[in-house]
């Protein structure tokens, strides 16, 4: 699985952060930061998160 | 595999496409009929008050995706004008009968209506695509612009003629904005926003009836304080109403919505769920162990995604599926200030400033409720609600589940 967020698209809604906070997370200047390659075991939470953002800025390509 | 033959969505904006996209998901085979009372695809509503108003965003970009292979029937257009739930079947305007196996209640809330009688032309209110077009319409020719009502949506409307140079008039009949939902340090904190943003706002003040030409066009309205507004476009902002009324002799249990268990299932009026039906979205009412069990409705967008997807679950597989009890979230963009929230504010007997730094437009407020955190807000400094949506969340896992209602 690989992980795109379109950064010009977020607006720090955070939805992605709640649904996998191992995989999302803020940086101390509000950026949002993330594996673009997450484990297996966090692939159910990544979708989880894309269903949840409200401007459907993240990307998950799988093969 | 799922027995259903047929599921009936009754809603086609984000929370029926959503229950639809889950029961595809989680194994519904059959058929599946989504029925909209507009006559358009399920669209995104955000956006409505905000890009589509000042950006010029077109319909087609606020379109929700629709996944291929859904295989839906959609039935646009036609709103429902009843349901049968012995019977399993949905009545719609046109007169025809849908039959269902299973049925997904989810036709929202309207925008509330000017109280009485009828307004003057160019006053409107904004909850469907065709409402924001005609205001986005009208805001292009307007001088000034009066809106009803200084909460999320107000708020909103407000931010987006102000980007465009519009002149506004906010009323808002409570003494600080989202005083309510958020409390007065959110309400004070988003009332100076409005005021630097050079917005006329007017608080603990109501409109006592709007003023026209004679060819009935909008004017103006008189204040009760005594002030006279001039404006040729409202937009009225005054909450939003469920669309109940089509249940009415249904048998199922209505209060400011429809009363649903924590498993997304309308009770009928004996207090058992309805077979073989769910719901979810701005049209439910059910209990939250936040709320001390109360029922709540938060109406944002993010319960419509989730409660849909708890909703089909049930639906396909009754009893299995955990209580939906969800930490509610909500967010409001005004003026380039990123308001987030988690939890139910709203319940707080209690409200504190964690931080606030008037130049960066930064605020965190945090909510407690007999002591325990409710809820938190930031504006611009959304990576501070983590820990707060953490512990509610832990709050939350450590309340026993109610008592499983089981039907046959």
């Amino acid at each position: 699985m690989t992980v795109i967020v379109d950064l010009n698209l977020c607006q720090s809604h955070g939805q992605c952060v709640y649904a996998a906070p191992e995989v999302f997370a803020f940086d101390e200047e509000e950026n949002l930061t993330y594996q673009p390659e997450p484990p297996e075991s966090q692939h159910d939470r990544v979708r989880a998160a894309v269903a949840a953002c409200p401007v459907r800025a993240i990307l998950v390509s799988e093969p | 595999m799922s027995p259903l033959r047929r599921v009936v969505v009754v809603g086609a904006s984000l929370a029926g496409l959503r229950a639809a996209e889950a029961l595809r998901r989680h194994g519904h085979a059959g058929e599946l009929v989504l029925v909209g009372d507009e006559p358009h695809l399920p669209y995104d509503r955000p956006p409505l008050t905000k890009q589509f108003l000042n950006d010029g965003w077109r319909p087609e970009q606020i379109a929700l995706p629709i996944a291929p292979g859904l295989d839906i029937t959609w039935r646009l257009g036609v709103p429902a004008s009843g349901l049968d739930v012995a019977d399993h079947a949905v009545r719609l305007a046109d007169g025809s009968l849908l039959h269902y196996d299973g049925v997904v209640l989810a036709t929202g809330a309207r925008a509330r209506p000017w109280p009485g009688h009828l307004t003057p032309a160019g006053v409107h209110t904004i909850r469907g695509l065709d409402d924001a077009a005609a205001v986005a319409e009208a805001l292009s020719r307007t001088r000034r612009l009066l809106i009803v009502g200084a909460g999320f949506l107000g708020g909103e409307v407000a931010a987006a003629a102000r980007a465009l140079g519009v002149a506004v008039t906010l009323v808002e009949p409570q003494e600080l904005p989202l005083l309510a939902p958020t409390g007065p340090h959110v309400g004070r904190f988003v009332a100076a926003l409005h005021r630097a943003n050079g917005v006329d706002l007017h608080l603990g003040s109501r409109v006592q009836g709007f003023t026209s030409n004679g060819r009935d066009e909008l004017t103006g309205a008189e204040l009760t304080d005594g002030t006279h507004v001039e404006a040729d476009l409202a937009v009225l902002a005054l909450g939003a109403t469920p669309n109940i009324e089509w249940l009415a002799g249904s048998g199922l249990v209505t209060d400011r919505g429809l009363v649903c268990d924590e498993h997304c299932q309308p009770l009928r009026d004996d207090r058992l769920p309805a077979p073989d039906a769910v719901a979810a979205g701005d049209v439910t009412q059910w209990p939250h162990p936040l709320a001390g069990n109360e029922l709540i409705s938060p109406g944002h967008w993010s319960n419509s995604v989730e409660q849909a997807t708890a909703a089909a679950q049930t639906l396909l597989k009754p009893g299995t599926a955990p209580a939906y009890r969800p930490v509610p979230s909500f967010w409001s963009d005004l003026y380039g200030t990123r308001i987030r929230s988690v939890g139910l504010p709203h319940l707080a007997d209690s409200s504190e400033v964690v931080d606030h730094d008037p130049a960066a437009h930064r605020l965190i407020v945090a909510y407690h409720r007999n002591g325990a955190l409710v809820g938190a807000l930031t504006a611009n400094h959304t990576s501070q609600l983590v820990p707060y949506r953490a512990e509610i969340q832990r709050h939350l896992d450590s309340r026993p589940s109610r008592t499983r209602l089981v039907h046959d």
